[in-house]
């Protein structure tokens, strides 16, 4: 399990994610939670992971404080929406959604991988 | 609220619903959604996912804590392999080209639905 949070880790600093993909499998199958109880652990590493991340990337000049401000700060809405649900689904429905959801983004971000640098930065102020 | 604003918002209730859904940041959200709809670029998009995820996964911890779902010492032990690997993958990211990040992604995603559904 130590060696799947190092794996983890890296993973989310590649892409920018906390590393709850790879924690909550890896609590399930590796130390005996059941989905909820990976799900609400692995926040806790999430936690950290987006901290020391987020750190490293500010000293890289690859963050845009403000938008994450913004991100975090309107999201306790959808947060209580998902606890509640996460109380009220099939651990089995949880499972299949996050599946579905994980084939969308990865169609999505294959085809923009293969399509090329055609990147129209727009225009910003600088920070 | 500008349409700015809006977008942000509309990531942010996004995000925050699958984090407390899934046991992920929300970074699965906030990063294909920075990129499409505020102009990101890849780099960028990973480090202000990172800086958001802290917000998110806190309240996270603190709904699922509520209803007692927290197992915080296997939380705590996987916490410093976490950390030095988010230290090493994002000083690896500097060096590959922002495609890659996106290829990555997608492979990262493709597995993780696997493993989920079988």
């Amino acid at each position: 399990m130590l060696v799947v949070a190092l794996v983890a880790g890296m993973l989310g600093g590649m892409v920018g994610v906390g590393g709850g993909v790879l924690f909550v499998p890896g609590l399930v199958v590796l130390m005996d939670l059941s989905q909820l109880e990976a799900e609400a652990t692995s926040l806790v590493a999430v936690v950290a992971v987006g901290a020391v991340g987020a750190w490293r990337q500010y000293g890289y000049g690859n963050l845009r404080p403000r938008d994450a401000l913004a991100i975090g700060l309107l999201s306790p809405v959808g947060v209580a929406i998902g606890v509640v649900a996460a109380n009220e689904m099939p651990e089995r429905t949880l499972e299949y959604l996050f599946a579905a959801l994980s084939l969308y983004f990865a169609a999505g971000l294959a085809l923009r991988a293969l399509r090329g640098p055609e990147r129209p930065s727009p225009a910003r102020s600088p920070r | 609220m500008s349409p700015r604003l809006a977008r942000l918002a509309a990531i942010g209730t996004l995000a925050g619903a699958f984090s407390a859904l899934f046991g992920v940041g929300g970074g699965t959200v906030i990063v294909p959604l920075l990129i499409l709809w505020l102009g990101h670029r890849e780099r960028e998009a990973t480090g202000t996912s990172l800086a958001a995820i802290v917000l998110i996964a806190l309240l996270g911890v603190a709904g699922h804590g509520a209803f007692g779902n927290v197992d915080l010492a296997k939380g705590l032990l996987i916490t410093p392999p976490a950390v030095a690997g988010v230290i090493a993958g994002t000083a690896l990211q500097q060096r590959v080209p922002e495609r890659a990040v996106s290829a990555v992604f997608a492979l990262l995603l493709v597995a993780s639905a696997a493993v989920l559904v079988f």
